[in-house]
């Protein structure tokens, strides 16, 4: 298990313990942390589980594949940390990870 | 008005679920006419993910979703389907001698024994960008397709989007219009690359200007675009311009059939677990679209809701008839359907 807090737009924090392999999407819905939408279930075809990676954890995460920069696209107020979250899967390293929620989903 | 088209059953959607009803009702001598907004079957499976495999169609271990579509075609094709692509379902009665009537919005009127709902999310649409206030030029400045080029003659446009739709009428609509601004929050296009390397030529010409940044506010009065305000890598700048154009890829809504007055649950419409049926006798509706207790969003189950409203709509199109059950395995009156006998 791996320790991830995800921020809610309103500033509420939810602390979660994560599966290694599993996105920090999945992880959202199943804490139903409010401002996730994942309309499309995770297959990285729409943009409604954007979160923007804690500055301090950005370069760890890493950079979105180009098809996700695609879909960054759709999204709303797209930032330099920007991701969707169903595509960043949860691994040891992670640990400690902070995702914040934007305002909103597009 | 036109004249109607006279069938057995008329399917909304023509996704999975839409297409293997054609088959299950084929084997009833049921004929089908399907209705669906985009240009080709497929519905989510051809839009949204053609590519990306599906692991859980029986007997698949794994294919694709535009090869499921394709072999769902191949599946239907004895049966002689009719498509109504590109149309929306815009009027749905119900007439005096007990058949249906569904008007399309191009105005096609067709005349059926049920009605099948088989739009999984709803109708793709245009998707709204998240801009405040964007509501209020809809219509008058702000646009989501063109319709006719004209309209845009002499206008000072603003398109916004990085992919083929944003990039191809940037470079159709720069002869017509007085000035182009195309914004896209990065440098990087989804587009085709020919169309990007022609969008930056006419860039060098002064033909049209390339804004990168996301836009966030718009200005103007009574609906009339006077400017949009684009957030770049160097803060805001106000874009003057009259027309809008953004082009942020395609969403689902229920549409015109929310307002049939079919019993709802969560925006899905309710049936039952026998038939399928609505709260509207004669409609059913299959797949995504619908509820019921313990439903999954599955395309087998909606294969299997198919089946059972077959049955439902056979007895309702020929009640005089007995309906015989049948297997295609060893059926010779049902492989004669099939072209296989």
């Amino acid at each position: 298990m791996t320790k991830i807090t995800l921020v809610a737009f309103d500033g509420t924090r939810f602390d979660v313990d994560a599966e290694n392999g599993s996105t920090v999407m999945e992880n959202a819905i199943r804490n139903s942390v409010p401002g996730i939408e994942a309309e499309c279930g995770g297959a990285c075809a729409c943009a409604t589980c954007h979160v923007y990676v804690d500055d301090a954890w950005s370069e760890k995460v890493g950079s979105p594949e180009p098809m996700e920069e695609d879909m960054l696209d759709f999204a709303y107020d797209v930032r330099p940390t920007s991701r969707l979250s169903c595509q960043i899967k949860v691994r040891s390293e992670l640990d400690g990870l902070i995702v914040h929620v934007p305002e909103r989903q597009a | 008005m036109s004249t109607p088209i006279e069938t057995d059953v008329v399917i909304i959607g023509a996704g999975p679920v839409g297409l293997f009803a054609v088959f299950e009702l084929g084997l009833y001598d049921l004929k089908c006419h399907l209705i669906d907004i985009l240009d080709r079957p497929g519905g989510q499976c051809a839009e949204l993910y053609p590519e990306k495999p599906i692991y859980d169609i029986p007997a698949w271990p794994e294919i694709s979703g535009q090869a499921l579509v394709d072999r769902l075609m191949e599946q239907i094709a004895p049966f002689k389907p009719e498509f109504h692509f590109n149309r929306m379902v815009a009027g749905f009665r119900k007439l005096d001698n007990g058949r249906f009537e569904v008007e399309t919005d191009e105005g096609e009127l067709l005349h059926c024994h049920a009605v099948v709902i088989a739009a999984g999310g709803g109708s793709f649409q245009p998707k709204r960008p998240p801009v405040p206030g964007i509501e209020a030029y809809e219509g008058t400045s702000v646009f989501y397709s063109v319709r006719r080029m004209e309209e845009f003659r002499g206008k000072d446009l603003l398109i916004v989007g990085g992919g083929d739709s944003a990039l191809d009428w940037t470079l159709n609509l720069q002869p017509v219009a007085n000035s182009v601004t195309l914004v896209h929050r990065r440098p990087d296009f989804r587009a085709a690359p020919d169309s990007v390397n022609k969008m930056f030529a006419m860039r060098e010409e002064g033909k049209v200007n390339f804004q990168v940044g996301q836009v966030t506010g718009l200005k103007g009065e009574d609906g009339q675009l006077t400017a949009a305000t684009v957030k770049g890598p160097d803060g805001e700048v106000d874009i003057a311009c009259n027309r809008m154009l953004p082009f942020f890829g395609l969403t689902m809504k229920l549409g015109p059939i929310a307002d049939w007055g079919l019993n709802q649950h969560e925006n899905l419409i309710a049936v039952d677990t026998e038939k399928f049926e609505t709260s509207i006798p004669g409609v059913f509706a299959i797949g995504d679209i619908n509820w019921y207790p313990g439903k999954l969003k599955l395309i087998l189950s909606g294969f299997h809701e198919a089946a059972l409203m077959t049955q439902a709509v056979k007895r309702l199109a020929h009640p005089d008839q007995k309906l015989v059950f049948q297997y295609t395995t060893s059926s010779t009156s049902l492989q004669k359907k099939l072209g296989v006998q």
